[in-house]
């Protein structure tokens, strides 16, 4: 649970606008989290702060299987994502390194720019505190349960190198 | 009920008779790549877990393609780290710069993959190899380590798009328009999570570069995977060159499929994507007056011979227009060679083209022609989007050689019959 503020994006916002390939020259998430959405909303990594929330469209993180795109929203403190529908190689990123991620269409339509949501990876549950309407997230398959539940793949991996 | 090349090919890796769309399994992965911006993330995780080993040295690929030859010393520092990790891991697969080449062109053509396959890759057009009757997909660095280390990956099974393709392909017409075209009707998310299978008698008859550029931009339209069923084309391909025994899968007649497009390839005309999203394509005579600043051929989409034995037939004899800037990008160094032993590198250097060492470069706003704001490119990479070239203000239309070699010459977007 968390309760940020959310920004809104649209549909297809591709990995180039969450982070130009001209900041791919270092892995530091910091670096990559100061030019977070930068092509989609130039102002966006100032004016986020830690604990904001991301609500997308439809095929959020098209393009690049660059894994730069939900480590910059991650290190920029964004404390999940919900959309309409994620693009898939983003989605397993996301899962891989423990960004939450909710994929809820009525909730990315519903929910306006500025109101404060919570989420609940648990259960899936979406709630828009300014409103106080309730929304329900699609449940993540048993195998990416494992996956969150060992605090992402490396940690999941681990567990079976030394089983 | 009968499966689905992609479902064979992925029961076939995860030790299952028969598998279902949905289903998730622990898939083998006979080889796993990475590039020099996604590998570092890959080998810091890999280490930072604290393990020692890859799974096995043959079948890790390290490919530093992205930003070499080293374009700035924070670029130089990444491809040290592929080198480094390359050299300790004892990588059998690691090419230094004046032997790599773009890496969907490079593996095929080096025989690392080959029918029948499964692949991962962290590079989203790893989808490429679908050409060759594998399965073959995207990750990011993270799927990439955890396979490095297990030579294991999770897969959700996907369901198949079916797009049949019929009639006899027009002048001009190539893989790359089928693909764009194809996009251009089902959209940027039309195929998301799910398997792309080419077929028809337009793809049955198509050469191994074209079927190429088809499954490289299955990612496009959101694809997991783009794949072809291997035939004499493939074979004539593989045969020789892909360095260990290949296995040619084909799916059932009662396979089942979500969803299937026909498609008149008859009727299909040279095809430009409008900026700035792949699925805005129409017919090159249909965009207008398009005055373009640069012109680029090559990538893993179009770096091929056959693309530079189209763009030189066109360019032969005659000059790039003085307000365009022509790169010319061959994907690997055979085809560098190649492209001086036909001489094709004479007919572009007498065109006024720049011809460059094989990178992505530009494709994806690396180095070696960035846009400034403003301005429009032609190119015949896989992308356009907003700021993908360079500048947040500067335009990619994405096309075929042909379209792209012709436009050079015109300074606008023109059907290369037009010139």
């Amino acid at each position: 649970m968390s309760d940020g503020k959310c920004w809104k994006f649209g549909d297809n916002i591709d990995t180039d606008a969450i982070i130009p390939a001209r900041y791919l020259n270092t892995t530091d998430p910091a670096q990559l989290a100061a030019h977070c959405m930068e092509d989609a909303d130039a102002g966006f990594a100032k004016k986020a702060v830690p604990g904001d929330v991301i609500i997308g469209g439809e095929n959020f993180g098209c393009g690049s299987s660059r894994e730069h795109a939900p480590i910059a929203i991650k290190a920029a403190g964004i404390s999940f994502v919900v959309a309409k529908s994620f693009a898939r190689i983003f989605f397993r990123n996301a899962i891989n390194i423990g960004l939450a991620i909710f994929e809820c269409p009525e909730a990315a339509e519903e929910i306006p720019e500025g109101h404060k949501i919570a989420a609940d990876i648990k259960t899936g549950v979406i709630i828009d505190l300014t409103s106080g309407k309730r929304y329900q997230a699609a449940p993540f398959a048993p195998a990416m349960q494992e996956i969150i539940a060992a605090g992402g793949l490396m940690n999941f991996v681990k567990s079976k190198v030394t089983a | 009920m009968g499966m689905t090349i992609t479902e064979k090919i992925i029961a076939a890796h995860s030790g299952v008779d028969s598998i279902r769309p949905g289903q998730f399994v622990y898939a083998d992965v006979d080889v796993c790549l990475g590039n020099d911006i996604t590998a570092p993330i890959a080998i810091e995780e890999f280490e930072k877990a604290g393990l020692k080993k890859v799974y096995d040295r043959t079948r890790v690929c390290l490919v530093p393609d992205h930003f070499t030859p080293n374009k700035d010393i924070k670029a130089a520092a990444l491809a040290a780290q592929l080198r480094r990790f390359a050299r300790q891991q004892g990588l059998t697969h690691y090419w230094e710069v004046g032997r790599v080449g773009v890496e969907h062109a490079l593996l095929p053509e080096q025989g690392v993959v080959g029918p029948g396959d499964l692949i991962i890759g962290a590079d989203s057009h790893t989808c490429t190899y679908g050409a060759l009757g594998a399965f073959s997909t995207g990750v990011g660095s993270t799927d990439l380590a955890a396979c490095m280390a297990l030579g294991k990956t999770w897969l959700k099974v996907p369901e198949s798009l079916k797009f049949v393709f019929k009639g006899a392909l027009p002048k001009w017409v190539g893989g790359k328009d089928l693909i764009l075209y194809t996009i251009g009707r089902i959209g940027v998310s039309g195929a998301l999570y799910k398997a792309m299978e080419f077929c028809g008698s337009a793809i049955e008859s198509l050469p191994m570069d074209d079927r190429f550029a088809m499954c490289n931009m299955a990612i496009e339209a959101g694809g997991k995977n783009g794949i072809i069923r291997p035939d004499a084309i493939t074979e004539d391909y593989a045969r020789g060159r892909t360095e260990r025994p290949y296995k040619l899968y084909s799916s059932d007649d009662d396979a089942e499929y979500a969803e299937v497009h026909e498609y008149d390839c008859s009727r299909i005309e040279p095809q430009v994507s409008m900026p700035s999203l792949p699925e805005n394509a129409r017919n090159a005579r249909d965009v207008g007056e398009v005055l373009i600043d640069q012109v680029v051929i090559g990538s893993c989409t179009n770096g091929r011979i056959s693309d530079m034995r189209i763009a030189a037939g066109i360019l032969k004899g005659r000059k790039v227009a003085p307000t365009v800037r022509c790169l010319v990008i061959p994907a690997t160094q055979s085809v560098v060679k190649q492209m001086m032993d036909e001489g094709l590198t004479d007919i572009f250097l007498a065109a006024e083209c720049a011809v460059s060492t094989p990178t992505c470069g530009p494709c994806l706003g690396g180095h070696m022609g960035i846009l400034d704001k403003g301005e429009k490119a032609l190119a015949t990479t896989n992308r356009n989007f907003v700021g993908r070239m360079g500048h947040p203000e500067s335009f990619v239309y994405l096309s075929s050689p042909a379209v792209a070699a012709a436009s050079a010459v015109a300074g606008k977007i023109i059907h290369p019959d037009d010139l």
